[in-house]
């Protein structure tokens, strides 16, 4: 049976849109992936010298054992946000001869080897080996290593406990966040009885059969509950909200293109994906604090200022904007067959990316605390990411052939995603550093801020026009998008 | 009012669509039938210019519909689920689609009031979005939106599939309503002989993209229809 279990996810995973994917997406995945592996690898074999180095005093292992418990934390709540228990995939098995014991097994044994599961193995795995080789002693460094990769798996079993519930998520996070306001105070410092508790077990490595007994406790805990639950109309159901009904009469007084824009509106806030996509925009105000704290890029990188410039205020606009159209891919065909100019359509989106980058705007004004030069370059940045920005990503849209599920998850979900969201960076972030780059070198600061500014209002001037553009190439290629639409992955 | 010249639609080898000619006049109600993959959503898809014909054309109303878009505005439909807007409510939907047809929130109103029996309580101001509807709530939804606006032509595509027995026969009674006066041409495609028999004043059969028979409805119709399926 298992066999068979093993078989089909075999096939959906060499099946599933991912490898659909064009080449440039999978190298970016695989970087990401390799990326994280090489970390961990790093911290793992060269965490313990760096220690050592760093506080010869103390023993490496301790200086570990005594941050372990915000580890642990950090992964629970970490869980919390991205893992779910893939209960849909039972689904089609339900009315199979397949016992549903066997069904609750395989889900429950399947997430043991979950991703998550394997990320932090690879700092522990180098730094054991890394402790033995250093003389610790063998059963001790075992002991230890097995009580971690029981307390990985507690973790996991503990979150899907624990994960349909908000309240558990508020204690555990109100928790963490106390317990690090009591270090920082001086007032409780946990991180000695977690060494002393992990202590324990480098000392008796045979305490490492207590983690094991509470993954078979809540093993045995998700099971029952899990198994209570194997019906249509609970675990295995897909949950419906209520629907909102907000007012949004206020949006017509935008006139003919008023009911787009209504339908934008709701478009965005009722989806996890574009809810993601709008408040994300919100943290992009803070990007510029990485560069405009440092004072390298302003001495040796200034075109790196701009680069962060044009996020401040464009979060919104760039990744709302590089999916345009798809994010309307599953009704695209019917908004084909109505009686309404494209225009219309293209207008209202243009019209949310102005209004969220002015939005953006007004609310990175703090900024100024950086001094003028500094909001000078974020007022260019925002002139052309309403001027140029807004229209080049409805322009680069017409070549999007991806389909979007609304109703498939938000974060780190890539559907949609082609060559043409990484070609479009060129011209989007290139041009303004590039401009500046070279006016500000040959000329001089103000020069480089009013040639970005210029591009951007030379777009607002002739909107129109461009707009015009845009809307014939929409058209020509809208029987090749109606069909690749029409695709689901 | 629909006139077809020569319409065939080639993927590769295959031509799942050759119709040489097919004139639908103004106020007939026009019934389409065959078997999976005869070509009857590929017909309908051409007509409301969503894909391009290999060759030939389709005149809606004398406009060629993949050179001008004007028949939009005299044209409603509902193909399939993707006509609906998901992350919307029913009302939203009806407003939305209303405002585009030149209806504003009053006129939607007494619009969907005809409508009550066939809702049968169970689309509006139940506060989920169309996405959480059932499949037969989605088309009533969908069915009754194609109907805004005064259309002087009707497509629905497998009206019938997915709705009670009750809602069957109240969509029956609607379409004869509408169709009474010859005033709308309806286009309707179904696998059920029944309803389309009692629907339609002409029934087209195609199969494998070819229009094998073209009868107009009679008492025997259904018999004839029956003895032909009936391989």
């Amino acid at each position: 049976m298992i066999l068979h279990f093993l078989k089909l996810e075999w096939k959906q995973y060499f099946r599933s849109s991912y490898w659909g994917k064009g080449i440039a997406l999978k190298i970016l995945m695989v970087f990401f992936a390799l990326y994280f592996i090489i970390s961990f690898l790093a911290i793992g074999i060269g965490g313990y010298f760096f220690l050592k180095k760093e506080y010869p005093e103390q023993d490496p292992l301790q200086i570990v054992n005594s941050i372990l418990v915000f580890a642990i934390l950090g992964d629970l709540i970490f869980r919390y946000l991205m893992q779910k228990l893939p209960v849909m995939n039972i689904k089609p098995m339900l009315i199979l001869p397949i016992k549903k014991n066997t069904l609750v097994n395989y889900v429950l044994g399947k997430s043991a080897f979950s991703f998550f599961n394997f990320i932090s193995l690879f700092f522990y795995v180098p730094f054991s080996i890394v402790l033995i080789k250093e003389g610790y002693s063998i059963a001790g460094v075992l002991g230890w290593f097995l009580a971690m990769l029981f307390i990985i798996q507690t973790v996991n079993f503990l979150n899907f406990l624990i994960n349909k519930n908000n309240i558990a998520f508020w204690i555990i996070a109100i928790t963490t966040a106390s317990l690090i306001a009591l270090q920082k105070f001086e007032i409780l410092d946990i991180t000695i009885y977690s060494q002393q508790l992990f202590d324990t077990i480098v000392a008796n490595p045979l305490l490492c059969i207590i983690p094991l007994a509470l993954v078979g406790i809540l093993y045995f805990l998700n099971y029952k509950q899990l198994r209570s639950k194997v019906y249509l109309d609970d675990a295995v159901a897909t949950k419906t909200e209520e629907a909102n009904s907000t007012d949004l009469s206020w949006a017509n007084r935008f006139g003919d293109v008023a009911p787009f824009i209504k339908n934008d509106i709701r478009l965005i806030w009722r989806n996890k994906r574009t809810k993601t996509v709008f408040l994300m925009s919100f943290l992009f105000l803070f990007y510029g604090l990485i560069f405009f704290t440092n004072p390298v890029y302003e001495e040796k990188m200034p075109a790196f200022l701009i680069f962060a410039a044009l996020f401040v205020t464009g979060g919104f606009a760039l990744n709302y904007g590089q999916f345009i159209p798809a994010w309307d891919s599953s009704h695209y065909k019917m908004l084909m067959s109505q009686n309404i100019r494209y225009r219309k359509f293209l207008d209202s989106k243009w019209f949310l990316m102005v209004a969220m980058t002015a939005i953006l705007y007004f609310l990175s004004i703090p900024y100024l605390y950086f001094g003028l030069d500094i909001f000078l370059m974020i007022t260019a940045g925002a002139i052309f990411n309403i001027g140029f920005n807004s229209l080049f990503l409805l322009y680069a849209g017409s070549f999007n052939r991806k389909r979007i599920d609304l109703d498939k998850g938000g974060f780190t979900n890539m559907q949609g995603t082609s060559a043409t969201q990484f070609l479009i960076i060129i011209p989007i972030m290139g041009i303004p550093m590039l401009l500046f780059y070279i006016l500000s070198k040959l000329v001089g600061f103000n020069a480089g801020i009013i040639a970005i500014a210029t591009v951007g209002l030379t777009g607002i001037l002739f909107k129109n026009y461009f707009m015009d553009l845009i809307e014939k190439k929409y058209l020509r290629d809208k029987y090749a998008t109606i069909h690749a639409f029409d695709q689901k992955a | 009012m629909i006139i077809s010249t020569n319409i065939s639609k080639k993927y590769g080898q295959s031509k799942v669509l050759n119709i040489e000619s097919l004139d639908i006049p103004k106020g007939q109600s026009f019934g389409l039938v065959g078997n999976n993959g005869a070509g009857k959503t590929t017909y309908f898809n051409i007509l409301l210019d969503l894909i391009r014909p290999t060759t030939g054309n389709i005149k809606n109303n004398n406009i060629i519909v993949n050179e001008s878009e004007n028949w939009k505005s005299f044209t409603g439909s509902f193909i399939d689920e993707s006509f609906l807007i998901g992350y919307l409510t029913p009302e939203e939907y009806f407003y939305f689609i209303g405002n585009l047809r030149g209806m504003n929130k009053a006129d939607v109103d007494k619009f969907l009031r005809q409508f009550e029996e066939l809702f049968n309580d169970e689309i509006i101001g139940k506060k989920k979005y169309l996405r959480h509807l059932s499949k037969g709530n989605q088309k009533k939804a969908g069915i009754v939106a194609a109907m805004m606006g005064n259309p002087e032509v009707i497509i629905l595509d497998e009206p019938f599939a997915n709705l009670d027995p009750t809602t069957q026969i109240r969509l029956k009674k609607i379409l004869k309503i509408l169709t009474d006066d010859h005033a709308v041409t309806l286009l309707v495609s179904s696998h059920d002989l029944n309803h389309v028999t009692e629907v339609c004043e002409r029934i087209v059969v195609l199969d494998k993209g070819l229009v094998v028979k073209d009868i107009k409805t009679s008492a025997k119709t259904l018999a004839e229809l029956e003895n032909y399926f009936a391989v």
